[in-house]
């Protein structure tokens, strides 16, 4: 039910949005759809994944080796990269919005600076709405407290909405069912 | 009126990309705001914004300080000062103590309220815009023009050239390519700036956080990456909890851009950890600049609601003809008009103050619930007081004040016959100006007035007795409306009266600023409608019955008139407008429609006071349907019609386009008829519609009735 709502919401602000019934089935097409967007080995076709608890370390290294996925994030790295991947814990189902404790540098770098920023979310953590968000995540524990819905975007010339000003072009966003999001 | 004012409003009025582009906004806002407040409502969440942001307005010192206090318990340095040049050394400073070279800001009015860019600029630091629209008003050497899309009266075409020009290559118009160029030459800035200065959305006193929303993500990049952060801020910004931010936010976007949200929205506590490594240096700065002098004000404390939506500029039909830049170089619009009195000095308000026509257009979508145009005419006000009246001005309302000289005159001026535009003094009468606007005819002076016509009317004398308030227009120029009213009274078994001693309701002079000519011209009136016993009070001119109902008080309270309050408001409890009253009696029973009548095809058009301050739109309606009229909706038809009473006589180039655009609308609709509740608007639109030789008849609502009541 919330997910719907989600789903419709964020794809009315031009979000692409994916659900998974697990993690494995999430990284597979993940792993996928990488690959098919592009994603090579010079730093205009890295993926820079910010560290968070969604992968073990087994699996982040096997994704290292076998695909070229960096877990290394650096201004430069991010300014150049075309993939930025990273956890966002929570998402509120009544504008289509992710939410998350983006203290931690890593997490803003991976999804201002690419061209397309994928980002996972658990389908517990879908609420309903802002309020509820906040009784959750309160700046008591969160300096910085990001909010993303939808890809950046501006209707400064004659009002036209050109979508990817600043930040990134695409906001792909994957709801796996069976799994907690480490909070 | 300043020459240069003028010339600027005539340039904007000329400038066809401006009003294009601001005439097609302002229409797809209407629509596009109604369906993002869809399923929430309004009025409950704008009660919430005003009365959490009046409880910061009233508590400025209190949140100041218990923000500074979390603020700096989690890292940030808090300065707060009152003086806009103490600010800008203070960032000055920590620049050049910090060897910063170059600088990258995402929007901010309090940085352009205080002309930072071109101070720091003067000592050699580079200042970069990144929000687009201010990127583009940069590097055209510009001002903005409208609070939220600061480039909207530029073209692509003038963009591309602008962009051409920076990048060393002739760009083609596309938009998405020129978006594009934008993010390319923009991103190595961000990478290399040592500091970043924002302003912020709101600051949240409890938590000593700032709030800070775009859609392009330039202020999560201008807050992230450079090693320093400056946050500027009003300290209106101020809100006590930390749970009223969700309040705001769920407005503030929807208002602004008709969106649910924005893109990014960052709630910022202390500083972070740069790309680096490093802690970031951050500094946020409280900034007065006069705001507490306003929250002392018992009437302008209530602009310190606002939260620079911007949606006031967007529903004016003043605005989207002119644009921001005829306002000055800050604040735009009717809520700019307020900050500019203040932030600058009440003396730089005094040629914008003139452009608002009073409609109340704004005042119905603020969320801040800030009485703008009520604000605009208190700015009015001490403007006369400071700078007395003009002595034009001065010389009429000695006139209106005298009601004996003032209805001689006006019988003068029916004999002397028209066009009234003989004899200088009756060519400058309030209302009968014949300073001819181009694009309307004025109507004649009727040779015979409602008081004396009324004498001759025949009526049965009846136990309820009703008191017609007839005001000037429909006394001296159009009593026939007046007999109209008596007749339909007389079906439903009420006697009229007329108490001879009623005059002109004061709403010329209180609108001209000049109050103590309204106060004499409110006792006047509370004088002679008191006087007779009578179950109400009624008008059939919008304009006079909200003089009755609310601008008595309103003027004796701004004059501190203290001996007529009672009276006022028991004048005040029993006044009511035409339609209301009709509508009343029909329910009673005591009117009924002739049954079976199929008539004209015609059109509504809502006058401004009668919509939005008495809030009646349904009845007039509802009564035309009924007595067999075939009511088809004209587009915009509570847009004001550009008259506001002196106004298209002060300002003909603005009022013009306003009522070429309702007449426009008006045949839009192919009805034979356009009716009105108001006399104002019946002269300003019969003036335009005759002038262009239509046949289409405009009539009030009460001469469309009576001959369909039993
Ligand atoms: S009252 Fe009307 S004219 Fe005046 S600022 Fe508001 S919308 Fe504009
Ligand atoms: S005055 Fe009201 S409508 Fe205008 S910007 Fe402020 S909050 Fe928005």
């Amino acid at each position: 039910m919330l997910y719907d709502q989600f789903k419709a919401k964020a794809e009315a602000v031009s979000a692409e949005v994916y659900r998974f019934s697990d993690r494995n089935a999430a990284l597979s097409w993940l792993v996928d759809f990488l690959k098919r967007e592009g994603m090579g080995d010079t730093p205009e076709t890295a993926a820079l994944w910010a560290s968070g608890p969604f992968l073990t370390g087994g699996e982040r290294q096997q994704l290292t080796s076998g695909s070229g996925i960096s877990f290394v994030v650096t201004q430069e790295m991010a300014a150049q990269a075309r993939f930025g991947i990273n956890l966002m814990a929570w998402a509120l189902a009544d504008t289509g919005t992710l939410a998350d404790n983006s203290t931690d540098i890593d997490q803003r770098l991976v999804s201002s600076l690419p061209t397309i920023h994928i980002a996972l979310v658990p389908t517990a953590g879908i609420l309903p709405d802002m309020p509820s968000l906040f009784t959750r995540l309160h700046p008591r524990d969160c300096s910085y407290l990001a909010m993303i819905t939808g890809p950046s975007r501006t209707a400064d010339i004659e009002r036209v909405l050109t979508i990817g000003v600043h930040g990134p072009e695409r906001l792909v966003i994957l709801c796996i069912d069976a799994f907690e999001g480490g909070k | 009126m300043d020459k240069d004012f003028k010339e600027s409003i005539h340039r904007a009025l000329t400038n066809g990309n401006l009003t294009g582009a601001l005439g097609a906004f302002s229409e797809a806002y209407t629509v596009n705001r109604a369906k993002a407040y869809d399923g929430i409502d309004f009025e409950e969440l704008r009660k919430k914004i005003a009365d959490l942001k009046a409880y910061a307005a009233a508590n400025l010192e209190q949140l100041s300080a218990e923000f500074t206090h979390n603020a700096e318990a989690r890292g940030a340095t808090v300065f707060r000062t009152d003086d806009p040049a103490a600010v800008r050394e203070y960032i000055l400073n920590i620049a050049q103590e910090n060897k910063v070279t170059r600088v990258v800001k995402s929007k901010s009015m309090a940085t352009e309220e205080i002309h930072l860019n071109a101070y720091l600029e003067k000592a050699g630091i580079e200042v970069g815009e990144t929000d687009l629209g201010e990127w583009i008003i940069q590097l055209a050497g510009q001002t903005p023009s409208h609070m939220v899309m600061p480039a909207i009266h530029m073209t692509r075409e003038e963009v591309s050239d602008l962009f051409s020009k920076e990048v060393n290559e002739r760009l083609s118009s596309d938009i998405p390519r020129l978006v594009k160029v934008a993010r390319e030459q923009l991103r190595p800035r961000f990478l290399s700036a040592d500091m970043g200065i924002s302003g912020g959305n709101i600051a949240v006193a409890e938590t000593g956080s700032i709030v800070l929303m775009t859609n392009e993500g330039n202020a999560r990049l201008v807050t992230s990456l450079p090693r320093i952060h400056i946050v500027l801020v009003g300290i209106e910004k101020l809100i006590a909890h930390f749970a009223d931010v969700a309040t705001i936010l769920k407005a503030l976007p929807r208002s602004a851009t008709a969106q649910q949200l924005t893109s990014y929205v960052s709630i910022i506590t202390g500083p972070t950890a740069n790309p680096d490594g490093s802690m970031k240096n951050m500094h946020i700065i409280l900034m007065d600049n006069r705001r507490s002098e306003m929250a002392a004000d018992p009437l302008f404390k209530q602009a310190l609601q606002c939260i620079r939506c911007a949606s006031c500029l967007n529903v004016c039909p003043i605005f989207r003809l002119v644009g921001g830049h005829v306002f000055g170089k800050v604040y735009t619009g009717g809520i700019g008009t307020i900050l500019t009195a203040w932030f600058d000095a009440l003396k730089q308000s005094e040629d914008i103050q003139s452009l608002c026509i009073q409609c109340g257009a704004c005042k119905d979508v603020c969320p801040g619930m800030i009485d703008i145009p009520g604000l605009i005419l208190e700015l009015r006000r001490r403007l006369v007081q400071e700078q007395g009246v003009p002595l034009l001005l001065k010389s009429i309302y000695t006139v209106v004040n005298n009601r004996s000289l003032f209805h001689g005159m006006l019988r003068a001026a029916s004999v002397a016959g028209k066009p009234f535009t003989s004899g200088k003094f009756i060519r400058h009468l309030p209302l009968f100006l014949a300073d001819l606007t181009d694009g309307r005819s004025l109507p004649a002076i009727a040779a015979v007035p409602f008081r004396d016509r009324f004498k001759k009317i025949a009526q049965p004398t009846q136990r309820e007795k009703v008191v017609f308030f007839a005001g000037c227009l429909i006394d001296f120029a159009y009593p026939e409306m007046g007999e109209a009213l008596v007749t339909t009274l007389n079906k439903a078994g009420i006697e009229v009266l007329f108490p001879e001693g009623q005059t002109c309701c004061g709403a010329p002079a209180r609108y001209s600023g000049v109050y103590d000519v309204a106060e004499r011209n409110a006792i006047d009136t509370i004088k002679a409608l008191t006087a007779v016993e009578c179950t109400w009070v009624v008008s059939a001119c919008p304009t006079c019955t909200v003089a009755l109902t609310h601008d008595f008080l309103s003027t004796f309270e701004s004059v501190g008139q203290a001996g007529w309050l009672t009276e006022a408001r028991q004048l005040a409890a029993k006044t009511i407008d035409f339609s209301s009253l009709i509508s009343k009696l029909i329910e009673e029973k005591r009117l009924t429609f002739q049954e079976g009548k199929s008539l004209e095809k015609i059109s509504y058009h809502d006058s401004c006071h009668l919509k939005r301050t008495i809030k009646v739109s349904k009845q007039p309606r509802e009564l035309l349907r009924r007595a067999g009229y075939d009511l088809t909706e004209m587009f915009e038809s509570d847009t004001c019609c550009g008259m506001g009473g002196s106004y298209s006589l002060k300002m003909p180039e603005i009022s013009a386009p306003m009522l070429q655009r309702k007449i426009r609308n008006i045949k839009a609709t192919g009805a034979a008829i356009v009716a009105m509740d108001c006399p104002g608007c019946v002269m300003q639109i019969r003036g335009g519609l005759d002038q262009e030789g239509t046949d289409i008849m405009v009539k009030h609502s009460v001469e469309l009735l009576v001959d369909y009541l039993k």
